[in-house]
């Protein structure tokens, strides 16, 4: 089966795309809400920078977070002194580059499928005495979830794939660092490595299938329990 | 108790509009754009007035002057609309007891009792996508009535339904209005509905308020006839049962200016009635006939009489109360009627029917 070095790469990988995703989701959700029901000045410049991760190089988004969030940078010196915590060369980092990089891709099938909810249920809600804190836990957020749970998935296996913005802001240290992407990366540069590299990918593929045949099976019976159709 | 004097600019017309209703159905009546949704919108706060002022209960939920505006969920307003906008992802018993919640101070009418009233029993378990349109209105209008609110609002909640559903929803609509005392602030642009459910009506016109009063006297009124599409509603009489007749079945109703008998109908001596009397089924004599099958033969005089529509006029005759009776424009000149002139009213007795609701 795996090798000890393929299984550590995997592990790391998941957590890398867990993490990117369970702390970036929240602010998906309040992104995508604030851009889907409100109207605020600047909402196109907010549209816009949300967007940027999708449009700009990796490597530009790996270097800007190297500035703020690096040991030197601005946000990350404060960080560092404040609360000990430290982005630099660690797979938090990495965790940090790929959630950046999804989190345009979650925000968009968040705020679709916000966007796709007949307002007038949620005014009906309010009619009702729900304050609008509760319309949207009780009316927006369950009405959204096949939205939420795509974007999800979505984002994980884009987190999974990150390259560019990773290896430019932490580096390409093993264990620490390097996920699949890198480690395909990395034994490229050795000769004779093909039988190695072919292996990744079949785990690669595999991974990314496996999240879509999830994801597919989840928004099926969200979208189910709401039209009320049997799965 | 609600009372509203507000305005808004719409478009091309200004809202305009001031108005005091009590217990009881208050109907919003007037075609398409006259403005009865906003209304009913600015009541339920989902709509914000240039200026004025809507007291509920002596409890002030908007005033322009003193900036005052309460969102909807504070308002303590039911609202039931054209749509049944049910909740999709909730049972029919989620979707109902969704905003019982800000009613645990009160707990009439109860969960059981609406159940009961709408027939919603069976159910209580199912989707709202497994329903059909008349059951949907019919959770729609459960609801509201179990968040129990001070007041409930009705934007035309038969209006996206065909005849068959509807015919469905009124009598619980009937027992509704009847069994609860919810002041209740129903719009309709269907005068049968509102003969059959109300108790006041108000007449709007391009924003403005052009008659306010008890039902029986709005509906006789000829000079709202161009706003006023009776149909074949006609005009509404109120009265009591005055006794029974087991033999041929039929039922003397007392009310202002005599009797009139009707068809038997079901309940005790003395219990209120409300009768509709459609103006083509009122036939006028200058003399009180003899050997006629009219059994309600109703003396009166000529009030008023309206504009000419083609071959027919309605002529307004006050038999105690004001009945409007459609004749032919010959008929009226080779009788020679006009203001003043008395005249029997014929009544047809089985264009007289008995609706369900029972009024004050």
């Amino acid at each position: 089966m795996l090798s000890p070095l393929e299984v550590e790469i995997v592990l790391l990988s998941l957590r890398v795309g867990f993490w990117a995703v369970l702390v970036g989701l929240p602010l998906a959700i309040a992104a995508a809400w604030l851009l889907a029901r409100t109207s605020f000045p600047g909402k196109a410049v907010v549209d816009g920078l949300l967007h940027l991760p999708l449009v700009v190089p990796p490597v530009i988004v790996g270097y800007t977070l190297l500035v703020l969030l690096g040991r030197q940078g601005v946000i990350g010196a404060f960080l560092d002194n404040v609360f000990g915590i430290s982005f630099a060369f660690n797979w938090k980092g990495a965790a940090v580059a790929s959630g950046v990089m999804a989190f345009p891709l979650m925000v968009r099938a968040i705020r679709l499928s916000i966007e796709a909810i007949d307002r007038r249920i949620e005014t009906a809600a309010r009619t009702l005495g729900a304050s609008p804190l509760r319309v949207f836990a009780t009316i927006t957020l369950p009405l959204a979830l096949p939205g939420i749970l795509s974007g999800t998935v979505l984002a994980f296996a884009r987190s999974l794939g990150e390259f560019g913005a990773t290896i430019t802001f932490v580096s390409n240290i093993p264990g620490e660092t390097r996920t699949l992407p890198l480690a395909v990366f990395s034994l490229m540069q050795v000769p004779g490595t093909e039988a190695a590299i072919l292996r990744l990918v079949v785990i690669s593929i595999a991974i990314a299938l496996a999240a879509l045949v999830v994801s597919e099976y989840l928004s099926r019976r969200v979208a189910a329990r709401i039209r009320g159709t049997p799965p | 108790m609600i009372r509203v004097a507000i305005q808004k600019k719409l478009g091309a017309f200004t809202l305009d509009v001031s108005f005091v209703s009590g217990a009881g159905v208050t109907a919003l009546y007037g075609v398409s754009g006259a403005g009865k949704t906003s209304i009913v919108n600015a009541i339920a706060g989902l709509m914000r007035p240039d200026a004025g002022h809507i007291e509920l209960d002596g409890i002030t939920v908007f005033d322009s002057t003193s900036r005052i505006f309460l969102p909807p969920e504070r308002r303590g307003v039911g609202y039931v609309f054209q749509e049944d906008r049910l909740f999709p992802h909730l049972s029919v018993r989620r979707n109902l007891s969704y905003g019982q919640r800000r009613s645990e101070g009160h707990p009439q009418p109860s969960f059981d009792d609406v159940i009961d009233l709408l027939g919603l029993a069976p159910l209580l378990e199912r989707l709202p996508h497994r329903l059909s349109g008349g059951e949907k209105q019919r959770v729609a209008i459960g609801r509201a009535v179990l968040s129990r609110p001070r007041l409930l609002l009705m934007d035309e909640p038969l209006a996206n339904l065909d005849t068959a559903r509807r015919a469905e929803i009124l009598p619980f609509l009937e027992r509704l209005c009847r069994d609860l005392s919810l002041p209740i602030v129903y719009v309709s642009h269907a005068i049968e509905e509102i003969t059959r459910l109300a108790d006041t009506l108000i007449v709007l016109d391009r924003g403005k308020v052009v008659a306010a009063g008890p039902v029986p006297a709005i509906t006789a009124r000829l000079d709202l006839s161009p706003l006023i599409d009776r149909g074949d509603a006609g005009t509404v009489l109120v009265g009591t049962i005055e006794s029974h007749d087991t033999r041929y079945h039929l039922t003397t109703v007392a009310f202002d200016g005599g009797r009139l008998v009707v068809p038997a109908v079901g309940g005790p001596v003395g219990a209120a009635l409300r009768l509709r009397i459609q103006a083509r089924d009122v036939a006028i004599a200058t003399s009180v006939p003899t050997g006629i099958s009219t059994l309600n033969c109703l003396p009166g005089v000529i009030t008023e009489l309206g504009t000419g529509r083609q071959a027919h006029r309605d002529v307004q005759v006050n038999v105690g109360v004001p009945i409007l009776a459609r004749l032919t424009q010959r008929s009226i000149s080779e009788l020679g009627l006009e203001p003043g002139r008395q005249v029997t009213a014929l009544i047809k007795s089985v264009a007289v029917e008995r609706t369900d609701r029972s009024a004050d």
